[in-house]
Order: C-alpha cells, then structure tokens, then sequence
C-alpha cells in the first residue's frame, strides 16, 4: 500500500525521540558504576519500576503484533494476551521475591552466587544472550513496520534508525534512562490506547466503514459445468484460471487492465469477486491490483457483511458498550481476506480473497491455531506448546528478570510486579478491542498484519495515528533499549568474567557493556530486515519459548530443589536452549524463510516448548541426582582450602 | 571468587509464608489456566457458547484469566505485607 506522509505525525514522533534522548542524556551524568549501568543501582521505587515492568513488557509484540493478530484472526490472537499475562502470575507468586533475595546483578550471577560450578556462569550468559537477540528481532520487524506509514521510509530504514538510536541511548546511559523510557511508554500506551478503544465503541459497527471504503464489485458469468464460460458484465474478457483445492479464481481483462476474481458456481451461472493480487511479472514489473503500486489500487481492506442485533439485520449499530460491541460481532459476519499464492504463466502471485466469516468463528478459537476444523494431533500439540512457552517463558526473560534487581528491596519487587499485572492485564483487554475494530473499520494492510492498530487509529484521525505511532515507536525504543541492557550485561558481567582469567574492573565492565550493546544491536538490525513481514507476537512466541527451555527449569529448580547440582543446571541451561532452537530451526514457518515448502519441514511444529521444556527439567534432575556427592565433596575441599 | 550477595537486603522473616502462599495461589491459577488451554485444543466448540452479558466462554474465560490474575496479585500482596508488619511489629516489640 502506499502511505501518505504525515507533517504532524513527523513532528510529533521527531519530539518523542527528542524525550528520548534528552532522558537518555540527563541520566548518563548519573552513571558510572557497573551497578548504575546495569540495575540503575537498585535505587527505582517500586511505583516506577511496575509502570516501566509493563512498558518494557507492551512491546512491538504486544502493540502490534497482538492487535494485528486478532485483526487478522479473530480471536486467536488474544490467546497471546492472555498467555502473555498468565506468565506474570508465574513471575509473580514463585520467582520474583525469592530471586530478588539472592541479589544479585544478573540471571547468570545468582545461579553462580548458588552452585561453586565453573561453567554455569558462561552458559547462563549464552542463553540470555540468545533469549535477548530472539526476543530483538520481532522489535526491529515492528520498528520496520513502523516506520513505513509513518514516515513514508521503506522497512530497512526503519530498522537501522531504530538500532541507532538504541545504541546511542544504551551506549550512553543504560538502565536508569531506559527505566524512565519505559515509564513514561508504558504510561501514555495505556491512556492512548483506551483513547482508541473509547473512539472505537463510539462508532460502533457499520457495513461501509467509512465514505472511502472500496466499494468491492460483482461480476456475472455463464457457466459450463464447473468451468467459467463467459463473462456477462459488459468490457471484461476472460484470460487465464487457477484452481486450487476447491479454490476457483479466474482472469480477466479490461482497457488492458488484467484482474483476478473469485468464482462460485452454480449450475449454469458463476459469481466473480473482486480479490486483492500482487503480480511480479516474469520480466521484474510488481503490479498492485493489476496497475503499478504509485496507481493507488492497493486498497485496505475489512469489513461486515452483516450486522445482527437482537436477531434483526441492520446497517449500522451507533455507539456500542464494551460488551454489545463484542456480542454484536459475535452474531453478525466479517469479510475477512485470505491469501493466497500461486504461479500462473510465468507470474508469481499473491491473491487475497474475501471470505464471509460467521462472528460465532471469529470470536472463538480456530482460525489461526489448527484445534478445530482440520485439526490434527500435531496441531493441536502445536498450540498447548505455545501456550506452555508464554505461560513460563514471561518469568525467565532476560528483560524482565532485570528489572527485579533495579528495585531497592525484595517487596518493592513484588510490588511492582503487581502494579505491572494490573497495568498489562487492563491493556490486554484493550487488545481485544483494538485488535476487532482493525479488522472490521476497513484499515487492514493485506501485506502486513503489523501495522494494523497504527492503521485503525489513522482512520480516527491524523492526530491520534500520530500520536499512537509515536507512541509505538517509543516502545521498540524502549524495549530494545532494555533487551540490549540486559545482553550487554550477559556480555559484560557472565561470559567475559568466565572466559578472562583477571578480574575486570568496575570501569572495564561497563565499557565492555557498552562495546557489547553495539554490537548485539547491529546483529538484531541485520536480523530485523531479514525477518521482515513476519507477525511479530509470533516471533517473541519463540523469544519466549526459548526463555522457557533454558531458563526457567534453571530458576525453579534453583530456588526449590535442593539437589540441584551445578552441572545439572548447566546441562539443563545447555539442552533446553538447544534443544528449542533446534526444533525452531527445523520447523515449518522457518523452511519458509529458507525458500522451502513448510510442508518439508523436518519438524512439523512451530513451537517447541512442550518438547524443550520437559527436556530440559528432566535433564536438571537426573544430572544433578548423578551428580551430588562429586559436588558435595568440591565443596567440603574448597571449605577445607 | 566472591559469592555472597552484591546487593544486601534486611532479614526477610516472612519469606517461608510467602512462599507458601506463593505455591498455593500459583497451582490454583495453573489448574484454572490448564483447563483454558484444554478446553481450546480439545473441545474449542464449547467456546462459543453465550456465558455472561451476551458473551461467549472464550471471552468470558479470557477475561477471567485476566482479571483473576489482578485479583490474586492483589490479594497476595496484602497477605504478604499484613505478615511482614505483624513480624516486623513483633520483632520491635522484643
């Protein structure tokens, strides 16, 4: 689609960044010592602290990616929403206190601070590195995404200005800056998004979402059996056909104009509907809609079909509560757009159809996740495996785990952590609003399922989009910000004090640190452009994944069980992060990415973690059953030295 | 090798009965969210059944997932604090 360039959105998102670095300067004065750089020296009060949880928690993930979920799929992508807040719940009630106690500055420390075992300092560091650069990727695709309706930048510019501007915030200042970053985020994420939720209930729901809707055309045809055998709407020639499954789309030809319908039969008579293509042709020439992408024939797209109240159909509803806005879906019917794709003489392409879709389907699980119709074993194992990685992955991310050690005290992380679940829990609700009135106020990029809240706020307003995405912005900063903090701090602390053999000095530790956040945000900006156009909460589902395989086993069994050995730990923290990338690597939407067909994929799942994480806690028990009295009697000689 | 804390806390003298109520309310919140995860790989129809103003099971239970989730947040935390201050009164009473 093409995008048109706000003065005001520019403006507004120039002064945001603007905050940004003028927080991110004040507070590098501040900040000398590793423990300034890494945990803002434990001096942020709680209130701060739980508001700044849920910014860093809100991030492009949650913003954009949940929301562009749901617009897409219905309900299916609030079940990230409620997995991602399930997860607090664990973080809250069994890790956040007892790993505060420890005090310690990282993950990886107070594992080491528990068991006198060498490598489990350098393997603890490894893996949230690798938590970290997962978790970075879908940042920099929603930074990309951001960007491109924004300010009209195309999606690598998007992710390298992101990335610099990150570097130079951590390189300068790190926790403290990013802790107020986030706070304010998180703050204005909230209020602005229940500003579009207010403007969507106010509107309520209509069958042409607003004056400029597309106004989607029929084409009569006679029939021939199943074969299309003229068209009668007068102009139009037929070209060419593609049958796929059940599937019928035939091309037609007008004033040298080449189109792509959809057919339903009946015994003599066939019905085209207009569909939505992207055609590369087999010279290099990309058509939009059969005209070049500057024609503006790329249309957004989505809306009802029927609107039901009280068993009557209607046209439009007026202003709608909080819970007759959802009813209301739920006995009407939505057009949603399935893709497509194909190659038909030469040409290469991606066609998107409508679909009328009962509300009853789009309000409840099935759509996205295979548990219903055409489910299978795996499918169904597919999803409780993601459900599994969000509900204990939340507590072992590298991010999150951080921020308990930015408070002064035990309780005050308890404290924020439940200011945070209240704060995420209230936006996540929101999700779900945001996410349906994307998907029925005609404002869907077919392209990209990122950009649909941005979108939907636009349609409210040049003000509000300018706003929401400046916002949005803030929170990839944000996040990334604390992603890297947490990765260089990996690097800094955990893998540089087990790999060197003198001990680093305070100073030496933050430059590392610092060397270290270049480093990981120019590989997350290189991964970033590669990743383009994937659904970011599916991405952070492997982040959280990951977390849940390597970390989270560690954490449990550490804080109780006390037979856990250190090289249980270790080889715990070593097969589950393996064990999870692998099946990552092996599945389907990877063998996608690789230019394969996902139906080559050796693993046939996209979620690893009902294999990964029972793995790894089985490995932490046998190991450390295996290993306790080696590392009784290392003890008792270090205590005897 | 230093291996004591970096970052030094007061006693915690509430920090078993924390725990305690920590596990409990957690395997509560578990069994609640297991059987919301099994009911949508298993039995996803019954999702669509209206439960509460005009809602469906699948929005009524998600909700609930939230909103208990804030509930129990809350009512640990003022467990927790009632328990610290009772111990931190008693301890200044000695």
């Amino acid at each position: 689609m093409i995008y048109e360039v706000s003065p005001l959105a520019i403006v507004l998102f120039a002064v945001i960044v603007l905050i940004v670095l003028g927080i991110s300067a004040y507070f590098a004065r501040q900040t000398t010592s590793a423990k300034g750089y890494f945990i803002a020296g434990s001096t942020i009060p709680w209130q701060v602290n739980g508001i700044a949880f849920a910014g860093d928690y809100l991030s492009a993930a949650s913003f954009l990616g949940i929301c562009g979920m749901i617009a897409f799929s219905g309900y299916d992508g609030f079940l990230y929403s409620i997995g991602y807040l399930a997860g607090w719940i664990v973080a809250l009630f069994i890790v956040a206190e007892p790993l505060k106690r420890l005090g310690k500055f990282t993950f990886a420390d107070a594992l080491d601070a528990k068991f006198n075992y060498k490598g489990i300092k350098l393997i603890a560091g490894i893996s949230t590195l690798v938590v970290s650069i997962f978790y970075l990727i879908p940042q920099m695709v929603g930074a990309g995404a951001l960007v491109t309706p924004l300010l009209g930048f195309p999606h690598y510019i998007g992710v390298v200005f992101v990335g610099s501007i990150v570097i130079i915030i951590v390189a300068t200042a790190g926790m403290k800056s990013t802790t107020y970053v986030q706070f304010i985020k998180g703050a204005l994420l909230i209020v602005f998004s229940s500003i579009l939720v207010f403007a969507i209930l106010q509107k309520g729901l209509s069958e042409k979402p607003s004056d400029s809707y597309h106004d989607f055309q029929t084409l009569e045809a006679s029939a021939n059996g199943k074969v299309v055998a003229s068209i009668k709407t007068p102009g139009y020639s037929l070209v060419s056909e593609e049958r796929l499954g059940n599937l019928y789309f035939i091309k037609t030809r007008k004033n040298d104009i080449e189109r792509w319908w959809k057919v339903s039969l009946t015994s003599s008579r066939a019905t085209l509907e207009e569909t939505l293509t992207i055609v590369k042709k087999a010279g290099s020439e990309t058509l939009y809609n059969g005209l070049p992408l500057t024609d503006g024939a790329f249309y957004p797209v989505g809306h009802m079909s029927k609107i039901v109240v009280d068993g009557k159909e209607i046209e439009s509803t007026g202003p709608l509560n909080p819970f007759s806005f959802l009813s209301t879906i739920e006995d009407s019917e939505v057009v949603r757009f399935i893709r497509k794709d194909f190659t038909n003489n030469g040409d290469s392409v991606s066609l998107w159809y409508p679909q009328p879709t009962p509300g009853n389907e789009i309000m409840r699980p099935g759509l996205k996740f295979k548990v219903d119709k055409g489910a299978t074993p795996i499918s169904k194992l597919n999803f409780i495996s993601l459900m599994i990685a969000l509900f204990f992955g939340t507590s072992a991310l590298p991010h999150i785990l951080i921020r308990y050690y930015t408070v002064p005290k035990p309780k005050d992380a308890r404290k924020s952590t439940i200011l945070a679940i209240i704060a995420i829990g209230f936006f996540y609700i929101l999700t779900l609003y945001i996410g349906m009135g994307a998907m029925v106020n005609g404002v869907l990029d077919v392209q990209s399922s990122n950009m649909s809240a941005p979108l939907l706020a636009k349609s409210f307003g040049i003000l509000l989009f300018a706003i929401i995405s400046a916002i949005a912005f803030a929170t990839v900063l944000g996040t990334v910000s604390g992603l890297i903090v947490a990765a260089s701090g990996a690097v800094a602390q955990d893998l540089t004090a087990s790999l060197l053999n003198f001990k680093i000095s305070d100073r030496g530790k933050v430059r590392i640190g610092k060397i270290a956040a270049i480093a990981v945000g120019g590989l997350a900006m290189i991964l970033g452009i590669l990743f383009k156009g994937m659904n970011v909460s599916f991405l952070v589902g492997w982040a959280f994944a990951i977390a849940a395989s390597a970390n989270f086993p560690a954490i449990i069994m550490m804080l109780f069980w006390k037979k856990s050995t250190g090289k249980g730990i270790t080889a715990s923290v070593l097969v589950g992060m393996i064990s999870a990338l692998t099946i990552i690597l092996l599945s389907p939407s990877m063998f996608v990415r690789y230019g394969l067909a996902a139906e080559r994929a050796i693993i046939p799942m996209d979620n690893p973690a009902i294999i990964s994480v029972p793995l790894s806690f089985a490995v932490l028990i046998i190991v450390s059953l295996l290993t306790q009295k080696n590392e009784k009697k290392e003890v008792v000689e270090k205590a005897a030295e | 090798m230093d291996h004591g804390p970096d970052i030094e806390h007061e006693e915690d003298y509430a920090s078993e009965y924390k725990t305690r109520i920590g596990v409990f309310l957690f395997a509560i919140y578990g069994l609640i969210y297991t059987g919301f995860v099994a009911i949508n790989a298993l039995v996803p129809q019954i999702m669509e059944k209206t439960v509460l103003f005009g809602l469906n099971l699948a929005v009524t239970y998600g909700f609930g997932l939230i909103l208990l989730a804030i509930v129990m947040g809350l009512t640990y935390n003022h467990f927790c604090t009632k328990k610290e201050n009772e111990l931190e009164a008693a301890r200044k009473g000695k």
